[in-house]
């Protein structure tokens, strides 16, 4: 019963999601208040109604219902409980719910913190993000129904993909949607500045916060999605170019591109039309991405369900959204009018140097991922892109973009004397240099040209960003920073320390396959691996072939690592689970591979200076989002006329 | 102008190089075994061929045949294999052919679901019944 609820309470939702998406867009048109005033009631009631659905389905899969179609395929009465939970999006019907009940949240929190917008405004953007989410209820109902009933229901089910048995899909999946689903907002918004016809500093002081917020999702999921991968997947790697990654990869180029736009179109009144194309775009990169991930055209390590006919729909929906969006552009574009100039030395240049490069990289990344299917839909035969492809095409435009971040976060707006920004950037272009092309000598001996050049570039972004901050704090000269440059300095310092941290894994990223019996020592890497042989283990759901290696620095023992090649009772392939050792400078990181005969073991051995960095850096970028967005401007323009409705904007 | 133009064109150029060298073909055994496959790397897709995993005892280095059940191809492996790789199943290997006619992989693509099937390995396997049906 409980599950026809669910499927009930979801039709409602559609239901909701039309009115939403229809009364308050016309009556803004005819000026009609009293149906404007439908938007927020009819958000608040579809937000219920999937919150109902979304936990039928929960529900469906604690109480181990397989009479469900999709609790059958993916979850097993001998689950653990918590995964039994987060089964519910580890597979397509529950993404999609997922992605739902996402666009849902985000839904409510606009209706509340939009309140001190004008009425004729605030009703656009609510319509807005109604229509989009009656599409995807109607592709989740038509296509994709989490409810389905199986008759006869199953003694017990197929069981959740043991990849994804794991804390790090608990959380990556639902961040990652939130950031994803995000971009509709910045989307609504632009729409309706379109619709009404002002696209101005207001329009986006309005979007820059909410913009903020997905972006620093689609940062944390990103890194989540990255970190799961390199421990999971057993293959040591953080980032493969896969299509679902670069589904994911593209909308965070385009919201990075638009963050800076706004800032532009925020501070100065310029930018505007392109401003709104990034929203866009950067909305339609994740129709593209759902797409991708969702309709099996791309052959991926990520590629769990697929099925032609929801790919076609997803098509009609990107066709829909992003068509109507851009021809209402065409349209309306021509009433833009920049509201000042700049010049060639500006902050405002030094941000449209960002966007044009931020540009340029998706290019480079959507031209990569979509080139197999053209090839493919012009009868040329089967081809895939090569990661070589990615990393070299990739850093033409990101190499001088972090460098140019560097020199334009300290230039001013309007115009800024060329030798003044020379004199203060000095300092840290010479350190960096220095200690950029001494440093891989000294603790690696040896370094490339591109090496030296990245690691140098990382150091120079990284000293830039800290010197307002340590103006401020050390010297304490100079006026008190706002949270806004606090969480730049914070998010560009998080680029350099992310940047230090990819190239030195990379460059000097050490790797061996090898056979090894009980009792073997081996030399690699600056280490002594010592494999001390072969237990077997029981987990709750599995049994495990458990190797126990000991890792040794000379006569120091600096850890025992215990990897283990899981084999899950319902779905019985055989999982990696790697072993790490982890520090600040390196981790050492072993995985088991199968038995090869005569007593031995392959084993796979990975060192990776620095690699910590490289998520503590994510990590860093999605914190200066986060100090950013708390900037009193933005507080004070959500909490001041309704304070009824003290939904702060960061609590979305 | 021209300057821009230079640029874009040089950008184009290098965009289309970089594409070049990086695209990996896909070829099936019966397209390999045809001689169509060309000296450098490629994707070979088929099933791997039940009985034929003969693994050289205690060394990484493994042998196998990979086929369409019309041709086989022998590969030659020497790296830790995917968990998923069994005989009797589809296997993907990014490598190049050596003069012996043999594969060499340097990688063998891991598929994530038991029931899974890459797409290209269907595809050839249902190209090379339908050619020995005429």
């Amino acid at each position: 019963m409980i599950p026809e609820f669910g499927q009930l309470a979801l039709a409602l939702a559609l239901c909701l999601a039309l009115v939403q998406g229809t009364l308050p867009l016309v009556g803004a048109a005819r000026g009609r208040a009293d149906w404007m005033a439908v938007a927020r009631p009819a958000a608040a009631g579809q937000f219920v109604f999937v919150a109902i659905a979304f936990g039928a389905l929960v529900y469906a899969f604690l109480s181990d219902d397989f009479s469900v179609l999709f609790v059958a395929q993916h979850s097993n009465s001998a689950l653990p409980v918590f995964y039994k939970a987060t089964a519910a999006w580890g597979g397509h019907e529950g993404s999609m719910l997922l992605w739902i009940a996402v666009l849902a949240v985000w839904t409510l929190a606009v209706a509340a913190g939009s309140r001190s917008q004008p009425q004729e405004f605030s009703s656009r953007v609510l319509g807005v993000l109604g229509i989009v989410s009656a599409g995807v209820i109607a592709f989740a109902l038509l296509t994709s129904n989490p409810f389905t009933r199986l008759i006869p229901a199953a003694a017990d089910g197929n069981d959740l993909n043991p990849l994804l048995q794991d804390p790090g899909m608990i959380f990556h999946p639902p961040t990652l949607y939130v950031g994803y689903v995000g971009m509709a907002v910045p989307f609504a918004f632009a729409v309706a500045a379109l619709l009404t016809g002002r696209l101005d500093k207001n329009w986006a002081k309005w979007t820059r916060p909410w913009t903020v917020v997905a972006w620093l999702f689609l940062t944390g999921g990103i890194t989540l999605g990255s970190w799961w991968a390199y421990y999971e997947l057993g293959w040591g790697g953080w980032w493969f170019w896969d299509p679902v990654e670069n589904s994911s990869f593209m909308p965070w180029l385009m919201a990075t591109a638009l963050l800076h736009s706004l800032a532009v179109t925020e501070r100065r009144g310029i930018f505007k039309s392109w401003t709104v194309l990034l929203a866009i775009a950067a909305f339609s990169l994740s129709l593209l991405g759902t797409f991708l991930t969702r309709a099996g055209v791309m052959i991926s390590v990520h590629a769990f369900a697929s099925d032609p006919t929801r790919g076609l729909f997803i098509l009609g929906l990107l066709a829909i959204f992003s068509g109507g969006a851009l021809a209402l552009y065409a349209a309306r574009a021509r009433n833009l009018e920049a509201e000042g100039g700049f010049k060639l030395v500006s902050r405002e240049a030094f941000l449209l140097a960002n966007n044009v490069l931020l540009v340029i990289a998706t290019g480079v990344v959507l031209l990569g991922t979509l080139a197999p299917l053209i090839v493919e839909a012009l009868g040329l035969g089967k081809i895939s892109v090569g990661p070589p492809y990615f990393n070299l095409m990739f850093l033409l435009p990101a190499l001088p973009l972090v460098a140019l971040i560097g020199v334009g976060m300290h230039a001013g707006w309007r115009m800024m004397p060329g030798d003044a920004l020379a004199r203060r950037l000095r300092g840290p272009a010479v350190a960096a240099l220095a200690i950029g092309v001494a440093a891989p000598f000294v603790f690696f001996d040896s370094a490339s040209v591109l090496t030296t050049f990245a690691v140098s570039i990382a150091l120079w972004v990284a000293l830039s960003s800290l010197l307002d901050p340590m103006r401020r704090l050390v010297f304490r000269t100079g006026a008190p920073l706002t949270r806004g440059q606090i969480g730049m300095s914070l998010a560009h310092f998080g680029v350099g320390v992310f940047m230090l941290g990819a190239t030195v894994a990379s460059a000097y990223n050490f790797e061996r396959d090898f056979a090894a019996r009980p009792g073997d020592t081996i030399e690699a890497g600056g280490y002594e691996i010592v494999f001390n042989g072969i237990r077997s283990v029981e987990g709750p759901n599995f049994v495990a072939d458990e190797a126990e290696i000991e890792l040794r620095d000379g006569d120091e023992l600096i850890g025992i690592l215990r990897p283990q090649v899981r084999t899950y009772r319902v779905q019985t392939e055989p999982m990696t689970e790697a072993a790490i050792d982890t520090n600040m400078l390196r981790d050492v990181f072993v995985a088991l591979g199968e038995p090869l005969g005569d007593n031995a073991w392959s084993l796979r051995l990975r060192v990776k200076p620095l690699i910590r960095l490289l998520w503590i850096g994510a990590g860093l970028m999605a914190l200066g989002g986060l100090v950013a967005v708390t900037d009193k401007r933005y507080r004070v323009a959500v909490r001041q006329p309704a304070p009824a409705a003290a939904q702060p904007v960061e609590a979305a | 102008m021209a300057v821009v133009l230079a640029g874009i064109t040089l950008a184009g150029y290098l965009t289309y190089r970089a594409l070049q060298e990086n695209l990996l073909y896909f070829f099936s055994p019966s397209q390999v075994v045809a001689g169509e496959a060309p000296q450098r790397t490629f994707r070979l897709g088929g099933m791997v061929v039940e009985g034929s995993l003969k693994r050289e005892p205690g060394t990484l280095n493994v042998s196998f045949v990979v086929t369409d059940n019309v041709h086989s191809v022998p590969v030659k492996y020497d790296r830790v294999l995917p968990n998923l790789f069994r005989e009797g199943a589809g296997a993907v290997i990014i490598g190049r052919l050596n003069d012996e006619g043999e594969f060499v992989g340097d990688e063998v693509i891991a598929k994530h679901d038991e029931n899974y099937m890459p797409p290209e390995v269907a595809e050839a396997l249902e190209n090379a019944r339908a050619a020995q049906g005429e």
